[in-house]
Formats: structure tokens, sequence, C-alpha cells
């Protein structure tokens, strides 16, 4: 008996003593392949970008040149690219303007639909909360293509938006929404990326307890005094995080200025990097366009990333 | 006491405070409108393309009566007879399948391995991937896309580098949803394991990966629908016509001159998305009974 019970706790010290060298090492082996993964497929991707940009281009092949070690970096491509933002021709400046307008109407206006329908889910919906909140949560399953393929249907000359003003006499010709008209874009990209704003929103909203809020109307503050002071700061964290995970891939997008307006009129950064990337010979030019994204869009992203690793930590 | 004779100050008229008061959570009808007109908007075009699916003649705005002949009653332009479309569908649902087997275990492991390996390098493993989930994705399609173009990789553009492409995007959510998890969890349940001579292995295996079904579920589910939602990489990633999936086509078609056969590949993606995701939320309630969290849609957003 005793020495069963010898067994077991020597079994049980010995399973305590080196456990903290032991678990480490399968959390090793296990943190591993999805480190190297990462490392090889998208550190390693993100360094090309860096050396085609800050490479040169071959004189006989206009083909690029990548400047794989740091020391033989040249500023050609962004020389280039500075040189074209402004300037006599200076045809990237106009579209890099029209990206951040573009960019921000888009984003107020993801702001001015998403705020009221995530508050009234989370405050207001009752008994048909799942069947809103399903709803809402419909889009993310629906391809985004085939949204935006249900606009391009409508829009059309012979859509049914044109047949309907057609019909009413409102219009003689039918309206061309899908040749180069801002307004047609900028409410394309609010309908393409409003879903993913409302939900961290009503996930904020939904976390202010109703208390608060009564005891605030109960100390006298009107509808609209409680929004202000209770609600709206309480708010913030979720607004920012919807900021942020719509204008970053806003940003990027090219495809739903393709599609819905097809015109260099309207044109995006995103449209500048697709068409770089379409001509071999421009990809020290897409490589540093890229960049410019990501540079333009380092703080958010690493604002995000360190939010998430915060709320890591406090967890 | 008559010094007073002015009324206190809740006694405000009858009037204004029926007037602020009446009700104040009373129904808010401007919200509910603003709601319901939102709904609309963000549904009824999709709707209305899922009909035109259905109908008899080559227009997508006009109602020419149901028919079937788009799915498969055409003999050469419905989905069924048109090689491309055919083709466009099978391809999307295969890089799903592989995509969702590779992502999946190799996040799961991820998110085990951090939980337990602090130190400077799993924390920049742990912030890189966090950049993987925000970086726009044009940044890292361009990105593989001439790292496979210049440099002597093993594999070419195509079925292999689109799936590369698509893991190392989709990585984040497995992570991410099975860090979430294990945080609830805590580490008594695993502790008790050890105690009770499991050794390390072990008690991940037969303690820890029970628990975590819900979330590795969950997050299959998500990697699989965003994979048939994917463009960019797909579209970057790319070699020729037989490693097309339906949003190139959808894309490359849709300003054309389509029938209405496109709206109905677009519309059986639809369905495998919503037929995936029922599937998950009830594999999420036979797994996760017992468990503290009910299963809900929104947690198949990705919004964690």
């Amino acid at each position: 008996m005793a020495g069963h019970l010898d067994a077991v706790q020597g079994r049980r010290v010995s399973g305590t003593a080196p456990p903290e060298r032991r678990r480490s090492l399968l959390g090793v082996a296990l943190t591993l392949p999805g480190a190297v993964w990462l490392a090889v497929f998208f550190l390693v991707p993100l360094y090309v970008v860096v050396s085609i940009s800050t490479g040169t281009v071959d004189p006989v092949f206009r083909s690029v040149v990548p400047a794989w070690n740091p020391r033989d970096w040249s500023g050609d491509q962004f020389g280039y690219v500075l040189s074209r933002l402004t300037g006599p021709d200076g045809f990237f400046g106009p579209v890099m303007v029209r990206t951040v307008v573009y960019v921000l109407l888009a984003v107020a206006g993801c702001l001015a639909v998403a705020y009221p329908v995530a508050w009234f889910v989370a405050r207001h919906s009752g008994r048909r909360r799942g069947l809103v909140l399903a709803l809402i949560v419909a889009p993310f399953w629906i391809s985004y293509m085939m949204r935006m393929l249900a606009w391009v249907n409508l829009l059309a000359d012979d859509g049914l938006v044109n047949r309907l003003l057609g019909g009413a006499g409102l219009v003689a010709d039918p309206v061309t929404f899908l040749s180069g008209r801002p307004t047609t874009v900028v409410l394309g990209l609010v309908y393409g990326y409003v879903p993913y704003m409302i939900l961290p929103m009503y996930a904020a909203l939904d976390r202010i307890s109703p208390a608060l809020l009564e005891a605030a109307r109960d100390l006298g503050a009107g509808r609209f005094e409680t929004f202000r002071r209770v609600v709206l700061p309480m708010s913030v964290p979720g607004v920012l995080a919807g900021l942020v995970l719509v204008a970053l891939p806003m940003t990027g997008d090219y495809f739903t200025n393709d599609l819905l307006s097809a015109s260099p009129s309207t044109a995006m950064l995103g449209n500048l990097i697709n068409t770089s990337v379409a001509n071999p010979s421009q990809a020290g030019q897409a490589g540093a366009l890229v960049l410019v994204l990501v540079l333009a869009m380092a703080v958010p992203m690493l604002l995000y990333v360190r939010s998430s690793v915060r709320s890591d930590l406090a967890s | 006491m008559t010094a007073l004779p002015q009324a206190p100050p809740v006694a405000t008229p009858p009037a204004a405070r029926g007037r602020s008061w009446r009700g104040p959570w009373r129904p808010p009808y401007v919200l509910a409108a603003v709601t319901v007109g939102y709904l609309v908007w963000s549904l009824a075009p999709v709707l209305l393309a899922v009909l035109f699916s259905f109908n008899s003649g080559r227009s997508r705005s006009a109602w020419q009566g149901f028919s079937m002949r788009w799915y498969y009653a055409d003999p050469t332009l419905s989905v069924l007879h048109d090689e491309s479309l055919r083709r466009a569908l099978t391809h999307t649902l295969t890089l799903g399948v592989l995509t969702t087997l590779v992502a999946v275990p190799l996040g799961v492991a991820f998110a085990l391995g951090l939980d337990r390996w602090h130190g400077r390098l799993p924390a920049s493993a742990n912030f890189t991937m966090l950049l993987s989930f925000v970086i726009p994705e044009i940044v890292l399609a361009v990105g593989l896309f001439y790292m496979i173009t210049l440099l002597a990789t093993p594999f070419v553009l195509g079925t292999t580098a689109q799936v590369v492409g698509l893991v190392t995007f989709q990585l984040s959510y497995p992570v991410v949803i099975v860090r979430a998890r294990l945080a609830t969890i805590g580490p008594q349940y695993e502790e008790a394991a050890r105690d009770l001579g499991a050794s390390a292995l072990g008690a991940v295996r037969r303690v820890l990966l029970p628990m975590l079904m819900p979330a590795i579920f969950t997050s299959a589910v998500l990697v699989f629908a965003d994979v048939l939602d994917d463009f960019v990489i797909v579209r970057y990633l790319s070699s020729d016509a037989f490693t097309e999936t339906t949003s190139i086509k959808i894309y490359n078609t849709a300003r054309g001159a389509p029938t209405p056969a496109l709206n109905a590949v677009a519309t059986l993606m639809l369905v495998a998305s919503f037929v995936v995701v029922l599937l998950g939320w009830l594999a999420v309630r036979r797994f996760g009974r017992g468990q503290e969290e009910p299963a809900s849609l929104g947690a198949f957003t990705g919004q964690v």
C-alpha cells in the first residue's frame, strides 16, 4: 500500500517537476509549423515587394531586377512614383487624392448606416433579435462578387432601375449608372463593406448595461444627453474597430471600382496597383505602389494589432 | 411653513412631463425604419439576382417566366453544360476544401503552441499572424505573385499557389478563435489531467481538443466560406482558365453580356455557403453540448 502510494506520489512529483520544460517543448513543436509558414509565405513575399520596388529595370528586356541585398537598394522606383505624384506629369496625384476622398466618404457612409442599425439591434430588437441578427449576418455568406453582380444587374442600361425610371417617365434615356460615376463607386463601397462595420459596433453597444442608461435617465438626462454622455463614449472602441476593419480593405479595393465604373476617371490606388501588376515592365512601380499602400495603412494596422495583443494579455 | 408656496422642481406642468416621460423606452420608430430600410437595401438586390437565375429568357431584368434553363436545361449555356462555368464551380469548392484541411490544423496547433510558449520569438510570431489578419489582401496577393514568378519556388502559379496564398490569408481565423476559447477554458482542466497522470501531449489530445471542438468547427466553416468568397488572391495566383473560380468568372463577365447562367452559378455558391454554415452550426451545437457557451450564428462571422 505504502509502496503504491509512493509510486503514485513519485509519478506526481516527476510529472510536476519538469513540466515547465516539457510543456514548452510541446509549445515550440506546435508553434513552429505555423510560424515557419508565416515566415515563408507572408514575410518573404513582403520582402520580395520591397526588393522589386528598390530594384532597377533591365535596360534590354525591360524586366525588373530585384535588389535582394539591402546595400543595393535604390530609390529610383520611389523617385518615379513621387515624381508622378505632383508636378507636370503627375497622374498618380489625382488618383491618391481620389482614393482618400472616396474612402473617407464611404467610411462616413458606413458609419451613418451602421451605427443606428447596430444600436437598434442591440437595444430595441426585442424578441425578433435572432431573426434581425441572422439577416444582418447574411451578407457574410453571400460572395462579395455576387453582391456586386446584383447591382450590375440592377444598374445596367437595360437594368431594373432604368426600366422603372423609364416606365415612370422620369428619364427619357437610360441613366448610365455604371460608367465612371463617383456616386455609384462610393455607394458600392458602402454597400460592400458596411456589414463588416455593423458587427463590431453591435458587439460594443450590446455590452453597455441597460442599468447605466436607466441611471442616466433617473439622474435627469434626456434621450440625447444619455446618448451623448453615456452611449457614445462607451461605444468608441467598437466604432474604432469598425472603422479600421472597413477602411483597410477598402483602400486596397479595385474590383468594386472595376465592376461598378470601369473608368479611369474613378480609378483608385488599388486600380493603379492592379494595372501595374498586369504589365510586367511596371513591376517595380507596382511594388512601390504596394509599399505606399502599406505605409499609408501602417498606423491603423499597428493600432489594431496592438489592441488585439493587449486584449490577449488582459484575458 | 407658508414660505414654500412655489411648487417643488419635480412638479413640472403635466403636459411637459407627459412629453418627456411618455415612455422613455417607447419603440424608436425612426431607428426601426432605418434598420428595416437597411435590410431591404442589403438583401433585395441579391434576392432579385437569385430570382433572375430562374428566368426563362436571356434578360436579367425582365421576367419571362420560371425555368431551370440556366441550371441544367439549356444544352450549351447552362451551368451543367457550360464547361467553363462548371469548372469554376468545382475549382472553387476544391480550393475551399484544400485550404480548410491545411489552414485549420496548422492554425489550431499554432494557437495551442502560443498558449504554452512564452518569449520574444512566439510574441513576434503572434504579431506577424495578427498583421496577416489586417493587411489589405492585395498586398499579400501581389507579394506572393512576385515571389512565385521571380524566385525559384518549388511550385508555379495555379492550384498549389492559390491554396498556399489562401492558407496564409486564412490562418489567423482558427488561431484567433481557438485562442479566445482557450482563454475561457483556462489551465485547470489540463492541469487536472496532468495530475491524474496524462502526458503533456495526452492532456492536449484527450482533454483540450474535445473542449475546443466547437471553436475548431466554427473556424473551419469560416475559412471554407471565406475561401468561396475570395477573389484577389485566387485571381493573382491563378494560371489559366482551369484555375478560375466563380468570383473570377463573375469579375470577368459581369460587365459583358452575361446570361442568367452567371446568376445561377452565383446562386449555387450562395447555397453551398449557406449549407456549410448550417452544417457547421449543427456540428457546433452537437459538440458544444454541456459547454457554457451556446452556439450562435454570429460566431461564424469572424467577429471574435
